[in-house]
């Protein structure tokens, strides 16, 4: 997020809440504001396995990002995350690989 | 026109060098339901040429100091764009209700949409009402096969304009339509002698916006158009059943040599189906990813979609690394409830595209 959207509260595109647009978020269901942001968290994770990485949340605000070889960053929000796995991983993150579609395709049809 | 709070549309007219753009703007400008329309042009090439010939048809014209309209220099669309909504404001122009940006001939029309969805300010101002790409008829074809930035500028628009058709022989005109409709299925094509062409062919003519109107958005998804038989070698084994609809560039020309086509080579135009209601938050980690690491190659996507817990569809739009955020719309336009999304991609493989999104859209939990 970049400096101005972030002092001016601009949400992320993909952190809109197209279902239910109505709830002002002083009114939204905390319990469920907790479960789509695990959902939103399980669903990276997919994505991050495969390149060893993981993403937890961070006191309900933030994410931390973590190595299997014990590094950890915390990022701020999505548009930082991919970023970060990148400069994490010291290598291209590319949502097209073979070998990660391959790794997921082979978890969906596991599950 | 515009009430308060409604945003005023912005059209982006591109075409490679000589295709024709000048001439288009100079005529369109002198139409009578062209009087409230603001010009922003680029100080590059030809400037003094395409100065002098749209100052005398509009006096609201804002010169660009530097250059294409590019990355380096779209702060001063920026700032143009303010400046002018800042005059119409203050009265200090005449009232204008809509914009056009001719770029130069040898701009990316990318960074311009970019600029209109990513600056909050202009965003909150301005929307895009649709790119518009003009080509020349008679040298048209050999500027797609040496210029990728003309084949981007054909593959990004909402409304191709063939010029000069009038000077090209027949058959020629017919190949080029055809490769034109190849690159950009969803385009409509229209032919265009000496400027000539009715506004509302280009201007509010089903283009999407955001603010509603239901009906406009069958014509500005047009996924109509990308129907053909669907690509072989994929299979639809799961929840999510759809369609790959229109794929081209791997030697559809016949007759051209293996290098002539490179440029059209790269793009693809494909349009993905889903008969089943989607989760929002998994279609939205799927596009973001897309457009984070691969969204240099992701020119335009557009779709419709039914989502899981949402009766009224939601529109999606987006422009390379940019998403416009999702838009809740009054109902279907018609029959078909099934989401549908409109790729067109650069370097990106119609089954690599769905293959992610396929994963990443299945409930596996």
């Amino acid at each position: 997020m970049c400096a101005l959207c972030g002092f001016l509260g601009i949400e992320h595109w993909s952190d809109t809440d197209i279902v239910a647009p109505a709830a002002p978020v002083a009114a939204a269901d905390p319990v469920a504001r907790r479960r789509g942001r695990r959902q939103r968290i399980a669903i990276i994770n997919q994505v991050l396995g495969h390149y060893a990485l993981q993403l937890d949340d961070w006191q309900a605000c933030s994410y931390l990002l973590s190595s299997r070889t014990g590094r950890t960053e915390i990022v701020e929000d999505p548009m930082a995350l991919w970023a970060a796995a990148e400069a994490m991983i010291g290598r291209k993150l590319d949502p097209l690989a073979p070998d990660l579609l391959a790794r997921l395709e082979a978890d969906s049809d596991g599950a | 026109m515009e009430g308060p709070g409604e945003r005023l549309p912005v059209s982006v007219l591109t075409g490679f060098l000589g295709s024709g753009k000048t001439t288009l703007l100079s005529r369109l400008l002198r139409h009578p339901g062209m009087g409230e329309t603001a010009v922003i042009v680029n100080e590059f090439g030809e400037v003094g040429l395409d100065h002098r010939l749209i100052a005398r048809a509009d006096e609201d014209i804002v010169l660009l100091a530097s250059g294409c309209l590019c990355c380096t220099v779209r702060s001063d669309l920026v700032t143009a764009l303010r400046d002018l909504f800042l005059k119409r404001v203050r009265l200090q122009v005449p009232e204008f209700t809509r914009v056009v940006i001719e770029t130069t001939g040898l701009a990316d029309p990318a960074p311009i949409l970019q600029t209109l969805m990513s600056d909050p300010l202009l965003a909150a101002r301005y929307r895009l009402d649709g790119v518009i790409t003009t080509i020349d008829a008679f040298v048209g074809g050999a500027t797609l096969d040496r210029q990728a930035e003309a084949v981007k500028q054909v593959a990004m628009a909402d409304r191709l304009l063939v010029t000069k058709r009038d000077l090209a022989p027949a058959p020629a005109v017919a190949a080029l339509e055809e490769r034109l409709r190849r690159l950009n299925p969803g385009a409509p094509i229209f032919a265009v002698a000496q400027g000539e062409i009715a506004p509302a062919l280009l201007f509010d003519a089903g283009l999407y916006d955001p603010e509603g109107k239901t009906a406009d958005v069958r014509r500005w998804l047009n996924e109509a158009a990308y129907e053909t038989a669907p690509a072989p070698g994929h299979d639809h084994t799961h929840g999510h059943n759809h369609d790959h609809d229109h794929h081209h560039g791997h030697g559809h020309d016949q007759g051209r040599g293996p290098d002539v086509n490179r440029h059209d080579d790269r793009i693809a135009a494909f349009c993905l189906t889903y008969s089943e209601p989607l989760e929002w938050d998994r279609l939205a980690r799927a596009l973001d990813l897309l457009a984070t690491q691969r969204g240099e190659d992701l020119l335009r996507v557009k779709g419709i979609v039914a989502l899981a817990g949402q009766a009224r569809p939601v529109a999606v739009h987006g422009v390379q690394h940019l998403f416009h955020p999702p838009a809740l719309l009054d109902a279907w336009p018609d029959e078909d409830h099934r989401s549908r999304l409109v790729f067109i991609t650069r370097d990106l493989p119609r089954a690599a595209v769905a293959g992610t999104l396929d994963a990443l859209l299945r409930n596996d939990e």
